[in-house]
């Protein structure tokens, strides 16, 4: 009796091991699982703008040394838990310092950091206005020390306007 | 812009890569991989975790306080800590109290270890899921923390500690804390906090 | 002993540019043109002692001499003899004395070529070049010698090449790169020599234009080499990581591209002179810097060579002689040029005053956050990481500025531009881009993530833009061709080569920012645990895992896997992704798969061994990241091309028409 239950079963446990394999088309387990789909983006963000510790110059995400897997779990149980992603990197830079953010945090310490490459765009862009709007009247060129030639004629202003379209055709 | 304003905006690249070259100078004699500890100046982590040589006891940071302690995290896995433990067990006869910090490494190996290589430690806290360490802001080992008597981290390093390092690094500031712990009434004082 | 022969031909190197640093230069101020001539000679003796010497080391690492500190620590017996040659460029000795090869190399290619253009400029500049020689040459001599001697005993193994470096991309990779640094040692040294002579008319302009049209070719193919390989070889699908290497690379070829638009404007209208030669400055410089900040270790970089404090301070010494004497000599000779600035409004001098603005500022910006936390850290600020959110969150809109300000350059002529010209010739590709820009994702969308979601749901404006700025530089480069050719054909043959260089130039551009664009928006990936038989989908496609075993190599032991990549149930690729462990050093590396197209890539690496037999295996697609490599080859075609134009083109009628103020001789 017994061994004919047994059979039955194994029986009934072949197919169903077959079908296993082939219908279900996800078979392989995600590495990492989420329970809400948006906390796998932001835990992607997270382990790009995060640094290990060791490396050189690696972020969590590229990294497989020991350190960063630990962190990478980190991250993701804090995820979990439902820290903010400040949360979760105030929880870093306490036990890590500021050097674990790729993204430096704004403070005194990083205002030129920050704050300089708009400042010279700005400046750069000032320049650029200036020579948009600037006069080309020949009084106000000569105050500038500015070797531009002398008056020329309706019709020279002409000409020389179309040998200079001409010459814009060459790079 | 008049002349004399253009002939001083020339000379702003030179004085600009002068700046730079006087970074660069500076930024020869700094490591870019040393990276101090995050918690100089702070407690401790609270922690509660079994003891190694008898895991049904279990530690807080309590059981450390009151002196001035050495904190090492070692594994058997590492191998600098090899090269690293003769001066442990130096130091441990000169009467520096070691608290180690068994980090992710498995019991056994690790009492067999202390067998084979001595045991120059106070006692052991067992850290196998690296909790500790991670609240530390271990990120390899050995790393070694030198904790005052109130349990408030003074420095730390991350690699080897040999005389030279000790000598450099721990040595002057590892005396002036024990003395300070030595003196009652600084201690009377902290107590009352 | 040949290891002492090339020793010997370094040093002889060394004097005979010391003699060309001083002579030729000397024998411009007091007028002996017999001094003057040995320039031509001297960079010729020059390459000649330097290529022995490199001869020599070649040597010492195909016969495996390890009594050779350098062949010993970077080779291995069992290194197939392809890598044993490109060990010789592996680390910091042998990377010096081809830098110098290659110096020698432009040096000799200068004497060469410029028979035609006075002696007195000539003598300057290859003096200049030979400064630099002297330089290097003594940096090897005195600090990185390649032909060290480990005494008395000769291991009899060697370390090994680092694996990540046995690879196609490491043999070609350094040697294009260099021949773009270096390269730009020539403008650089024609700038010095216009300064001394204190002429900066457009014929200066004119005879440095495709000397730096081809030092920016090769540092063009060189970064485009370098973050192809990076993709393929380091196994997670990254291509760019702003590290400081990289950016030391990335920061001159930003200024070389300025330098090559400015000069333009310097050649036809004579302004933007001091931009010019600033820019001639600031290049070479840059590409100084980041020698010294590759071999000095102030900053953390996986590319970084070992460091050696002593060779820092060697190194930023000659770098503060040869950029702070020129930005001295600038700023000396600087009043002598006299503005000339005539222009405004929508002008091509305008639109490449901002094309000089904003390849400067995004220069800037990298250097500042490369350089951030080393000036924290000198500071007792703390340790500050400046990593790719940073870079990228600046030069994202500052490209887009390019982008934009590329189209409209095309359109624009000299001096003033009518804003009906502007309006007029702007309205068909304005309008066809944005209607392709809103358009597009709205395909490309379901058919990068291959869900079948409504259509407007996962619209990417991201993509929307790349698409934009894509279409609207191609769309103006193609109605630009119509208007030149006016309905007839055998107007393309009249097409100057550098026009053609311009336009392909350009045309790379963009579709390395769609490239770029698309690849980051439609990226899709998955890291799963995976056994034999199982398999996953991401986006259209399903992959199926056959097997894992074990497969010897050379020099290795690989764990290879076989996957199998479905589309619809039709077989698109078969991959095999590899781990492998190096005998030598036991390193282990990832070998990605990858099967490539114009439209996507699909990109297959194995993760670490998991318990119960599985692995972690990395599955993604890449929609469009190919066109990234694209576009860089061709802006480097492009700039082939511009170099070969005809204008450039040696000739003695030519040399006599140049213009007499041309030989002025300094006072």
């Amino acid at each position: 009796m017994i061994r004919v239950l047994s059979l039955a079963l194994l029986i009934c446990l072949l197919p169903s091991h077959a079908i296993d394999r082939h219908s279900i088309l996800l078979a392989s387990d995600e590495l990492v699982t989420f329970s809400q789909p948006a906390l796998r983006d932001r835990y992607h963000n997270l382990i790009y703008e995060l640094r290990c510790p060791k490396c050189q110059n690696q972020n969590l995400a590229d990294s497989n040394a020991p350190i960063s897997t630990d962190m990478k779990v980190q991250v993701h149980q804090m995820l979990e838990q439902g820290l903010s992603d400040r949360q979760i990197k105030d929880h870093f830079v306490a036990r890590y310092s500021e050097f674990v953010l790729y993204r430096p945090d704004v403070n005194p310490r990083t205002w030129l950091l920050w704050l300089a490459p708009g400042l010279l765009l700005l400046i750069g862009i000032a320049i650029i206005w200036r020579q948009f709007r600037s006069d080309r009247s020949p009084g106000r060129n000569a105050i500038n020390g500015d070797t531009a030639t002398t008056e020329l004629s309706a019709q020279q202003q002409q000409r020389l306007q179309q040998l200079l379209n001409r010459e814009s055709d060459q790079p | 812009m008049t002349q004399s304003t253009i002939r001083l905006a020339l000379f702003v690249p030179l004085a600009l890569f002068i700046a730079l070259t006087v970074l660069l100078l500076k930024g020869l004699d700094r490591d870019p991989t040393e990276l101090p500890s995050a918690l100089i100046g702070e407690s401790f982590p609270a922690f509660i975790l079994p003891q190694l040589q008898d895991p049904q006891r279990l530690l807080v940071t309590e059981d450390f306080a009151g002196q001035v302690v050495l904190v090492n995290v070692w594994a058997t896995w590492c191998f600098a800590c090899r090269i690293e433990h003769p001066m442990l067990n130096n130091l441990a006869e000169q009467g520096v109290k070691i608290v180690g910090l068994n980090y992710k490494d498995q019991r056994g190996q690790a009492l067999q270890w202390l067998e084979e290589r001595g045991n120059p430690y106070w006692f052991n806290i067992v850290d196998q899921q690296g909790s500790l360490g991670f609240d530390l802001g271990v990120y390899g080992a050995p790393e070694t923390y030198l904790v005052d008597a109130q349990g408030i981290i003074r420095h730390r390093r991350v690699g080897v500690v040999d005389q030279r390092i000790w000598d450099q690094e721990f040595s002057d500031l590892y005396r002036q804390l024990t003395a300070a712990d030595s003196n009652i009434f600084v201690r009377e004082k902290v107590s009352d906090q | 002993m040949i290891a002492e022969v090339g020793h010997m031909a370094l040093i002889v190197a060394l004097c005979l540019a010391l003699i060309q640093m001083v002579a030729p230069l000397a024998g411009t101020f007091l007028g002996h043109r017999s001094w003057m001539n040995l320039g031509y000679n001297l960079s010729l003796g020059h390459l000649l002692f330097v290529t022995i010497a490199f001869a020599c080391l070649v040597s010492a690492f195909l016969n495996d001499d390890f009594s050779l500190k350098y062949v010993a620590q970077n080779s291995n017996t069992e290194l197939p003899s392809y890598y044993k040659f490109s060990a010789v460029w592996g680390a910091h000795e042998g990377s010096l004395l081809l830098w110098s090869l290659i110096l020698a190399g432009w040096s000799a290619a200068v004497a060469l070529f410029t028979r035609h253009l006075p002696l007195v400029f000539t003598a300057r500049a290859l003096s200049v070049l030979a400064a630099i020689s002297v330089g290097f040459a003594l940096f090897m001599l005195l600090t990185s010698n390649p032909f060290e001697r480990l005494l008395p005993v000769a291991p009899e193994q060697g370390g090994d090449l680092n694996p990540l470096l046995q690879d196609i991309g490491l043999i070609v990779h350094p040697p294009l790169l260099y021949m773009g640094y270096v390269g730009l040692a020539v403008p650089f040294a024609f700038a010095i020599a216009a300064l001394i002579g204190g002429q900066f008319d457009s014929a200066w302009a004119r005879w440095s234009r495709p000397w730096i049209n081809l030092a920016w070719m090769f540092l063009t193919l060189g970064i485009t080499l370098g973050s192809w390989w990076a993709y393929y070889e380091l196994g997670w699908g990254g291509w760019w990581f702003w590290d400081p290497v990289e950016n030391a690379s990335f920061m001159p070829w930003l200024v070389a591209t300025a330098l090559m638009h400015s000069i333009s404007a310097t050649e036809k209208r004579g302004v933007f002179r001091s931009w010019t030669l600033l820019l001639a400055i600031f290049a070479f410089s840059l590409s100084l810097l980041g020698t010294f900040l590759v071999r000095s270790g102030v900053l953390t970089s996986v590319h970084a060579f070992a460091s050696d404090p002593e060779r820092g301070v060697f190194i930023l010494a000659f770098l503060a002689m040869v950029v702070g004497g020129s930005l001295l000599l600038f700023a000396l000779r600087g009043p002598a040029m006299q503005k000339v600035a005539n222009y405004s409004g929508w002008s091509r001098e305008v639109m490449l005053l901002i094309n000089n603005i904003l390849l400067v500022s995004s220069m800037t910006m990298i250097l500042i956050g490369t350089l951030y936390p080393l000036l924290a850290d000198v500071l007792d600020l703390g340790k500050i990481s400046v990593g790719p959110p940073y870079f990228n969150f600046f030069f994202v809109p500052l490209m887009v500025g390019l982008l934009v300000a590329v189209g409209i350059g095309a359109f624009t002529r000299w001096k003033r531009t009518e804003t009906g010209i502007i309006r007029q010739n702007s309205i068909l590709p304005l309008s066809v881009s944005l209607l392709g820009a809103l358009v597009a994702p709205l395909w490309l969308g379901p058919e990068a993530t291959a869900l079948s979601e409504s259509w407007l749901s996962g619209y990417s404006m991201g993509a929307a833009l790349s698409v934009f700025l894509a279409l609207w530089v191609i769309l103006v480069i193609a109605q630009d061709f119509w208007q030149k050719l006016d309905g007839r054909l055998s107007r393309f043959r009249k097409l100057s080569a550098s026009y053609w260089g311009m336009q392909i130039a350009h045309t790379g551009l963009a579709i390395c920012a769609l490239g770029i664009g698309l690849s980051t928006v439609y990226d899709q990936s998955k890291e799963l645990r995976m056994v034999p038989g199982d398999s996953a989908q991401v986006a259209a496609y399903r992959f199926e895992l056959v097997d894992i075993n074990q497969h010897p190599g050379p020099n290795y032991l690989a764990y290879r896997g076989e996957v199998q990549v479905y589309r619809q149930n039709q077989l698109v690729t078969v991959l095999f992704p590899e781990k492998r462990t190096y005998n030598a050093g036991g390193q282990v590396m990832t070998e990605a798969a990858i099967d490539a197209s114009l439209t996507r890539d699909i990109y297959v690496s194995l993760g670490e061994p998991l318990p119960g037999g599985a692995w972690a295996v990395s599955l993604q697609v890449k929609p469009f990241v190919r066109c990234i490599w694209l576009g860089g080859l061709l802006l480097a075609l492009g700039g082939l091309l511009a170099a070969g134009d005809r204008r450039y083109r040696r000739s003695r009628a030519k040399s006599q028409a140049v213009s007499p103020t041309s030989e002025v001789v300094s006072a």
